[in-house]
């Protein structure tokens, strides 16, 4: 009864193409957008802000970024990770070389770093399709670690290999490094969510990511009908990777402070293609669903049999864990192969009509 | 940059004329770890070409086969009877994933299936070494891991028995697939799934006939690398050595996965001794995929894969 549409009307095209068209799906995001901000940092402790809504904001980013490229353009990739890893060794770099810049902007530079190397490792997709590209992107996770592990120059030579994120301010606030405190840097990490996601979200419904869904439908329909696939391809690639490098400068600098080529790794590709999927593909909400999902998965598990009162070695517990987790996921593609994003919007049906389904 | 030039281009070639012995060793040795890729990357193909799931998993049941073999043998278990046992796991384990997995699965997109499959591979990760434990197994079938002279040019035993293993076990792939009815059957499914329906050929049962085939290839691929390597949580890791191999064979050939083993092996091989001191060495985890890489541009579905036809 609340969530009704009724006597809603839409005079202009702008309203009607709006990205929340419906007043309570414009309000509820508003609102929760606001909650975001001032809830967590006055409420959740420093456990949860670092353990759960850290990473779950720059798995959401690098889960939005991941979206554009195989929910919107089709392309399957599997090199999120190197990907990451570029953003996050850049900032590295970076901020070592200038340290008077700022680091949010550090962080956008190193995404556009991570968009040209994008570009580059996107170049066989105009020619390679479907699982062909998926094994070539591995090529681009497997180099990519392998030189950042090989090159001393992108450590600055650390005999460790470990990149360390250097203490910065910004505004007189410290944001990074050991003595950031963990509101700050969950409020740094949100709001660059909060505006990709926007970004994403305007991206997608206009000609840009109309054609990204045209390359994905039907690639060659698309060409005839006019889309360049050359720059939709490469654009998706560039976008997505930028995305990406955000999300691995923030990985490194604002959620684990110091960081091996080992945090990059193939596992952490699976796990924001997971994220994809479990979320929906070609959805924004949904990367952020899928991104709850998989960071709240594992630490349910490790916390259950404490709950329910079961004692059990560490090593079986470790092994179940991963046993469940697999499981879930295919129970959840059995359930509901097009992801969690779809579940929410049959239940937004259901709410229009509820309490008459008939 | 004319001696960066004459180090990556002249170099290395005149390295290998000048010990054409070393040379020929590298080379068979590439050769025979490249069979080793095509063991595994044989389940892939057999998989893909009968349903079109592109199955993550097979590296985790190589494991999972190895691992059960293992612990059979461990339990005081004569080879044979393990063997049985285990490659009756295998076929069980095939007709779980059909009903439990696949069937609610039909008709969704490939990638949907891919990520079940790769849900399936934590699952029976973690139930191998929940069932058999997590340290590492040897896994002793009677091959010593030595070496013999031929000509001047070590050879190993273990690898030389590996090289066989694989090229009988693709013979009997070969006349399975030409000349038995259920191969005939499995071809018509890879064809057209509809037209094989209509014909009568019942899907469900093709499906688990190909994974429990998977599972036999499983284990031959288990052992041969357990013998070689020892049985542990690593070994689930060659699947993405079989990746390349399988882009470049194409997903839908037999022979494309032992050609493109033998081309991955020895250019992984001869790449890492000739030209991988040049850019610091250990270049062997992406080089196959570079290798892989190249060939795609020039051939998108690999060298043997069917061609693709696409219309709108």
């Amino acid at each position: 009864m609340i969530y009704r549409e009724a006597g809603q009307f839409k005079t202009t095209y702008a309203a009607d193409q709006a990205i929340f068209p419906i007043v309570q799906d414009r309000v509820m995001a508003a609102l929760g957008v606001a909650a975001a901000f001032v809830v967590p940092p006055l409420v959740a402790d420093e456990y949860w802000l670092q353990a759960v809504l850290i990473p779950f904001l720059i798995y959401a980013l690098a889960a939005i970024g991941l979206n554009v490229l195989t929910g919107y353009a089709g392309q399957l990739s599997l090199g999120t990770g190197g990907f990451m890893a570029v953003g996050g060794y850049a900032a590295f770099k970076l901020t070592s070389a200038l340290p008077q810049l700022s680091i949010l902007f550090v962080f956008v530079l190193s995404g556009l770093v991570a968009a040209v190397e994008g570009l580059l490792f996107g170049i066989p997709s105009l020619r390679i399709k479907g699982f062909y590209l998926a094994v070539a992107t591995l090529a681009a996770q497997f180099f990519l670690i392998w030189l950042f592990n090989k090159v001393g120059w992108f450590t600055n030579y650390a005999s460790s290999g470990t990149i360390t994120a250097p203490p910065r301010t910004v505004l007189g606030v410290m944001v990074t490094g050991p003595t950031a405190s963990a509101p700050v840097r969950y409020l740094v990490a949100l709001g660059f969510v909060a505006v990709l996601a926007l970004a994403t979200k305007n991206l997608v419904r206009g000609r840009i990511g109309r054609s990204w869904m045209a390359i994905r439908d039907r690639d060659i329909a698309a060409e005839i009908i006019g889309v360049r696939p050359l720059r939709a391809k490469l654009l998706a690639f560039g976008i997505s990777s930028f995305y990406c490098g955000v999300a691995g400068a923030e990985y490194v600098f604002l959620y684990l402070g110091s960081a091996e080529t080992l945090a990059f790794d193939i596992n952490v590709s699976f796990l924001v293609l997971f994220m994809i999927i479990i979320g929906g593909l070609g959805s924004v909400l949904g990367s952020f669903l899928g991104a709850a999902f998989i960071v709240l998965i594992p630490i349910l598990l490790t916390n259950a049999p404490h709950a329910l009162g079961m004692t059990m070695p560490v090593a079986l517990q470790k092994q179940l864990e991963v046993m469940v987790f697999g499981g879930l996921i295919i129970f959840f593609l059995i359930v509901e192969p097009n992801g969690l994003a779809r579940l929410w919007q049959i239940t937004k049906e259901k709410l229009r009509l509820w309490p008459f389904p008939h | 940059m004319t001696e960066a030039l004459y180090a990556l281009l002249v170099g290395p070639f005149k390295d290998m004329g000048s010990s054409p012995a070393f040379f020929a060793e590298v080379l068979i040795g590439g050769i025979f770890a490249g069979l080793m890729y095509s063991l595994v990357a044989l389940g892939f193909v057999l998989i893909f070409k009968a349903s079109g799931v592109f199955n993550f998993a097979q590296g985790v049941m190589v494991l999972f086969a190895a691992l059960t073999l293992v612990g059979l043998m461990e339990r005081g278990m004569p080879v044979a009877l393990a063997l049985a046992i285990t490659a009756g796991v295998m076929i069980l384990l095939a007709l779980l994933i059909e009903r439990i997995v696949l069937r609610p699965l039909v008709n969704q997109a490939q990638i949907i299936l891919f990520m079940a499959t790769i849900g399936l591979n934590f699952f029976l990760e973690g139930f191998g070494e929940m069932l058999w434990g997590s340290n590492v197994k040897r896994l002793d079938v009677g091959i010593p891991d030595t070496s013999f002279k031929v000509a001047g040019v070590l050879i190993n035993r273990l690898e030389l028995t590996a090289a066989i293993t694989a090229a009988v076990l693709v013979s009997i792939l070969a006349i399975f697939f030409q000349r038995t009815r259920i191969g005939r059957a499995l071809r018509a499914v890879a064809d057209d799934h509809e037209a094989a329906l209509s014909i009568g050929i019942p899907l469900k049962t093709i499906w688990v006939v190909v994974w429990s085939v998977a599972g036999l290839v499983a284990i031959v691929a288990g052992i041969m690398w357990g013998a070689k390597s020892g049985v542990q949580f690593s070994l689930s890791l060659v699947a993405l050595k079989a990746l390349p191999v399988l882009i470049l064979g194409g997903f839908t050939s037999v022979p494309g996965a032992v050609v493109g083993g033998l081309i991955i092996g020895m250019g992984e091989k001869l790449g890492e001794v000739y030209w991988g001191p040049l850019v610091g060495g250990a270049i062997e985890n992406w080089f196959a995929y570079v290798l892989a890489l190249v060939f795609l541009l020039f051939r998108p579905q690999g060298l043997f894969g069917e061609r693709i036809i696409e219309r709108v």
